[in-house]
């Protein structure tokens, strides 16, 4: 693997200063940033080769067809799809969740259903759950957590049922940093001919997923928390269940044939990305994937899981801080509260410190919720940062207690 | 002193400091004089939206100026809080109405906060206005 100097190198904006201070980046959970090759992918694409995709018969629309599709392809590859075509480009997890819940909610979902989500869930992969179950008269069952921040699978085996249709979880906390024990979710879901679908946003960047062996039926994640840029994402559906579902929005390129009494749906994947795509955005994607690729998936989490332990062992020794979340299968992320200090007034001192971290409910209210708090500051690492950086944290959360 | 006069002296306190943690020593020692709301009033009636601390601004109208105390349960907003009651507490609905907050740039704590965060700030002061407003209202009925 690259050394850490030659990783941080890669990466253009971390060699900038905030206040006057060096940039210390803790909010990966937030955002990943972003390394040369893939801000040149796109200024390329701009530069050179714009045109738009599946529409032109010209040179450059081809081209940005021919990189669209190559993009597709290296996702496909990246996430172990059998097919190209079961990988939808969306404008990230959120949409991808959105999407999701109506398609598969027109065809499948009636009054009296059930859809089972758990309660380390981010808003993303609840609210378009709730709507849809609004508007089915379906209800929405809840995985249960415990105080370290696991859920409690004997809980979700019992409230899996007849009445279950989906099974819809995160592959780990954005809350917490805790890893859902995906394989026993699957398993059991499909004993009972019920699908999965696996919320990745914070998984797809720390290590490898492959889809087929997970088995999972629909995965989502978006391009800008792996190094890629903002505004795509992805969602994959076993193609068996994409050639069910009805198509999300309606627009071009989704068709086949388009009269005024009846239209007809294009192919797999088209049906699904109505109008023009954020082709620009699917190829820094594919580039991003590429540089993760090159880089090793497997050094990445290894090189992560060193940084969360030296910076849970840091933190842990901090009198007065707290960690919520602390199961032993934890990924990248360390949300605490120093005692009596408002989590605002932690993260307000630490970004003039040059420090980015994460404070409020980290889109995960019903988290929040449980233990009884406003919010939590949460510091996400990734592999481009570094153990001086933590130590730097750890320097800051002492001034941060001497201030208050 | 007038609206203008308070304003100035805070842009004078805080231009002694370069270093933002001295500027935000200064706010949490500001935070210390806010007017306490009486607890009772730390409910929901009184929580101003659009923070990502909680922020509890109680009005007291005696028919010539209106008095605010407040309080949030972070301490820098606290801070910020206090700047916005020692400019416009104990003024009369109009002077508040029309008051042009400068200060809040000059100091830096506008440009300085994210836009959601600015927007609690903001939603402060858009709430006290408001409260200036009503007060203006009745006044002018009776």
């Amino acid at each position: 693997m690259k050394n850490i100097n030659e990783i941080r190198s890669d990466f253009p904006i971390l060699e900038r200063k905030v206040y006057g201070k060096p940039l210390v980046y803790f909010d990966n959970g937030a955002t990943t940033q972003k390394p040369h090759c893939v801000i040149d992918s796109m200024n390329e694409i701009l530069t050179f080769y714009n045109g738009n995709i599946h529409r032109g018969v010209h040179y450059l629309s081809d081209m940005a067809s021919e990189a669209y599709e190559n993009a597709r392809q290296k996702v496909a590859s990246f996430i172990n799809a059998e097919k190209k075509e079961e990988i939808l480009f969306t404008s990230g997890t959120t949409g991808s969740i959105n999407l999701l819940a109506f398609s598969f909610g027109e065809r499948y979902i009636t009054a009296g259903d059930e859809i089972i989500i758990s309660h380390l869930e981010h808003h993303a992969n609840i609210v378009p759950w709730q709507m849809l179950c609004e508007r089915k008269e379906a209800s929405l069952k809840v995985i249960p957590i415990r105080d370290n921040g696991e859920i409690i699978l004997e809980e979700y085996y019992r409230l899996l049922s007849p009445r279950t249709k989906l099974v819809s979880v995160a592959q780990v906390s954005n809350a917490l940093g805790t890893v859902l024990p995906i394989g026993e979710i699957v398993e059991a879901a499909h004993s009972i001919g019920v699908p999965v679908m696996v919320d990745g946003a914070q998984g797809i960047q720390h290590g490898i997923v492959d889809v087929k062996s997970m088995d999972i039926d629909f995965y989502a994640f978006s391009g800008h928390k792996i190094y890629g840029p903002t505004g795509i994402g992805i969602l994959y559906g076993s193609e068996r269940w994409l050639n069910e579902l009805p198509p999300y929005q309606g627009g071009g390129d989704m068709v086949d044939k388009v009269t005024f009494e009846k239209t007809t749906y294009n192919q797999l994947p088209f049906k699904f990305e109505a109008g023009t795509m954020n082709y620009a955005g699917a190829v820094g994607l594919g580039t991003a994937l590429d540089y993760v690729t090159s880089t090793g998936r497997e050094d990445i989490a290894a090189r992560e899981k060193e940084l969360l332990g030296y910076a849970t062992a840091k933190l842990s020794a901090i009198e007065g801080l707290r960690i919520y979340g602390t199961s032993e299968n934890k990924i990248s992320t360390i949300s605490f509260l120093i005692d009596g200090i408002h989590q605002y007034d932690t993260g307000m001192v630490l970004d003039k410190m040059g420090i980015a971290v994460r404070t409020g409910t980290h889109c995960a209210q019903p988290v929040m919720d449980y233990y009884g708090i406003s919010g939590t500051v949460r510091a996400s690492v990734c592999f481009y940062n570094t153990t001086e950086e933590i130590d730097i944290l750890v320097e800051g959360i002492e001034r941060v207690k001497s201030m208050f | 002193m007038t609206i203008s006069e308070v304003q100035d002296k805070i842009i004078d306190d805080f231009s002694l400091f370069d270093d933002w943690m001295d500027k935000y020593n200064l706010l949490i020692d500001m935070g210390k004089d806010v007017p306490p709301i009486d607890p009772k009033f730390k409910v929901k009636d009184y929580l101003i939206e659009g923070c990502q601390s909680k922020v509890w601004l109680r009005p007291e109208f005696d028919g010539t100026v209106i008095t605010f105390t407040a309080d949030s349960d972070a301490i820098i907003t606290r801070g910020i809080v206090s700047l916005l009651i020692k400019v416009l507490s104990g003024r009369t609905p109009e002077e508040i109405i029309s008051a042009e907050l400068y200060f809040i740039d000059r100091i830096g704590l506008r440009q300085n906060l994210s836009p959601t965060r600015s927007n609690g700030l903001l939603s402060m002061v858009r709430q006290m206005k408001l409260y200036a407003m009503a007060y203006n209202a009745r006044q002018k009925q009776i």
